[in-house]
């Protein structure tokens, strides 16, 4: 296991963080089960994981980047690129879609002016099309962060951005 | 509303979470004072297969029989995985489980993990059911606290360690294979089987995956008994309770424990109180996206495994969501093949490419640039499909458009021959 004096967690992860992450890795048999946990801590800490967020973490279980890399890229909740300061994930499953998702997806865009994929200019807001989010009976949805925000309508939804628009600015 | 036994949700309160008082005072871990200080770990394994519990992730394969290809007996490492990826869409059962009363799964999980003599367990929780994985994380802590986790369990000499395991969002780490892929940090295709979970599971070691409402209703099983559990359902084949998750145009779309069993007609009516803005129930997604449509005609079937089966759909999680008059049959199946499509880890030809093929057939039809022979060419992709993926994402994908060609034939043909949507004003 790596020596805790040869990392450099470049801020992405607390001092507290990394100890604990190079202690655990040290207790357990295939300290690999952890790529997701720290790859969601320095996503946690950084808003989204760099090329050193994945060196990090490869060194801290004695992996190659490569192979954190290839973990990193298969999942959709783990970002390799910049993004907003609030990451909207709207439903697009069957659920949402049978109760006004689309419309509320078309309304998300037209409100933000962005489409899928892409930050809002002044750096607040990122919207990403998502799987189910397991708030079926709450349809139609959207998680931010990862609160669930659930019977949206686009006033709810316009209200919602309002607010977080504002703490942002406080 | 029926007076329907309440054992999973029997602590459900809206918006509160029960924890180890609350569940202490409903009879919480007395299934496993009585299973640690009275039935041997075989005794065990026999009460859960004689009352037919079968899996709630959507397979519904038999829990007891699984539990008997497990090696209890052979020495060294072994795993009791629990599946909380519960990333199909309709399904959110697990998920409201979890935010009423999580000890009922930790003890479910102690319990069975003792049944199986396994040491160490994971919850493989998904990435959006945070505050589900803090309720774990609080109860596993009150669990340990009570000595029912860790060394020599109420001094049986058993040990039991319980951990969560938080993903980060694909669907495909709901396949059994895929998961202990994901949870040791691989890359989660899924896994060629044979050898299947039970011989070599996690870390190559004898493992068995059942899903969070199936662990949960063990230490009923052990309270009640293996007669009593099997007779709450209302058809000989079934047993037990099962939380459906209705959502779709219906007037109420929660989350209710009913009997296995109990008609779809009850359902919709009922529980959900009809289809809403006063339109007419046109279809139904039974059991989550991966199951074929029901229709009028099945109305007053039984839900339960067999019957679903043998009018052509399934049971699967009982995540039903209903459909109205209104809907557009071709657009709602191309809303679920574009899941399963953009889902597929890619692994195999024809989940990556056939169901891109079929995601491509509906946006053609749907979008009005349907040809005649794009309906023989979707019946040419179904059967491409079916049977053929290296999992079972691609088949789970198969279940609306079997539905879709089945009974909807019809909407694919005049989609065609109109040019367009029929349904859109």
């Amino acid at each position: 296991m790596a020596e805790i004096e040869v990392i450099d967690s470049s801020g992405l992860l607390t001092e507290e963080e990394l100890n604990e992450f190079i202690r655990h890795a040290g207790h357990l048999e295939h300290p690999r089960e952890m790529i997701i946990d720290i790859l969601r801590t320095v996503q946690k800490n950084h808003g989204w994981v760099p090329d050193s967020g994945i060196e990090l973490t490869a060194r801290i279980l004695g992996l190659t980047p490569l192979e954190v890399e290839e973990i990193a890229t298969f999942y959709d909740k783990i970002f390799r690129h910049p993004v907003g300061r609030h990451v909207i994930h709207i439903c697009d499953s069957i659920c949402c879609w049978s109760r006004g998702g689309e419309e509320l997806a078309a309304h998300l865009q037209q409100r933000l002016q962005i489409e899928f994929g892409q930050t809002t200019a002044d750096g607040l807001f990122t919207l990403l099309p998502s799987c189910c989010l397991g708030g079926c009976g709450k349809a139609p949805g959207v998680m931010i962060g990862q609160t669930f925000y659930g019977e949206l309508t686009p006033d709810k939804v316009d209200r919602l951005l309002a607010e977080l628009s504002q703490e942002a600015q406080e | 509303m029926r007076d329907t036994p309440q054992l999973l949700f029997k602590n459900r309160r809206p918006g509160e979470t029960v924890f180890m008082a609350g569940y202490r005072a409903s009879g919480g871990y007395e299934a496993l004072e009585k299973a640690f200080r009275q039935m041997s770990p075989a005794e065990l394994r026999e009460l859960v297969k004689a009352s037919a519990l079968r899996g709630r992730g959507g397979a519904g394969f038999p829990t007891g029989v699984k539990w008997t290809f497990f090696p209890a007996d052979k020495p060294g490492p072994k795993y009791l995985v629990c599946n909380c990826d519960e990333m199909e869409p309709g399904t959110y059962k697990d998920g409201e489980l979890l935010m009423a009363d999580p000890h009922q799964l930790v003890e479910g999980m102690i319990v069975s993990a003792y049944a199986l003599q396994t040491d160490v367990g994971y919850i493989f929780i998904r990435y959006a059911y945070e505050k589900q994985a803090e309720n774990l994380r609080r109860a596993i802590a009150e669990a340990r606290d009570a000595g029912y986790i860790g060394k020599d369990i109420l001094g049986s000499g058993f040990d039991f360690e319980l951990h969560v395991h938080g993903s980060a969002g694909r669907y495909i780490l709901g396949e059994e294979t895929a998961l202990l892929n994901g949870l040791e940090g691989q890359r989660p295709n899924p896994r060629l089987k044979p050898p299947f979970p039970a011989v070599k599971g996690l870390f190559g070691r004898p493992t068995t995956v059942n899903n969070v409402e199936t662990i949960a209703n063990i230490p009923h099983i052990i309270n009640g008994g293996a007669v009593w559990f099997k007779d709450l359902a209302l058809t000989a084949d079934g047993s037990g309770t099962k939380l459906f998750g209705l959502s779709g145009h219906l007037n109420r779309t929660e989350c209710f424990e009913l009997p296995v069993g109990i008609p779809l007609r009850e359902v919709v009516e009922t529980y959900g109180q009809g289809v809403w803005q006063g339109r007419k129930f046109k279809a139904c997604l039974p059991g989550g996206a991966s199951t074929p449509y029901l229709t009028p005609e099945h109305l007053d079937v039984a839900l339960d495994f067999s019957t679903l089966e043998a009018v052509g759909s399934r049971f699967g999680t009982a995540g039903v969501t209903v459909f109205d008059d209104r809907t557009c049959m071709v657009a709602a199946t191309l809303n679920l093949i574009r899941f399963f499509a953009r889902e597929s880890c890619g692994w195999c030809t024809p989940c990556r490419d056939g169901l891109s093929m079929v995601r491509w057939l509906l946006e053609t039809i749907e979008g009005g640039r349907g040809r005649p022979e794009h309906l023989a060419m979707l019946k040419e992709q179904f059967h491409n499909i079916s049977g053929t993926s290296f999992c079972a994402l691609a088949e789970g994908a198969m279940g609306p458009l079997s539905g879709l060609l089945t009974h909807f034939e019809q909407e694919i043909v005049d989609h065609i021959e109109k040019g367009g949507c029929p349904f859109r004003s």
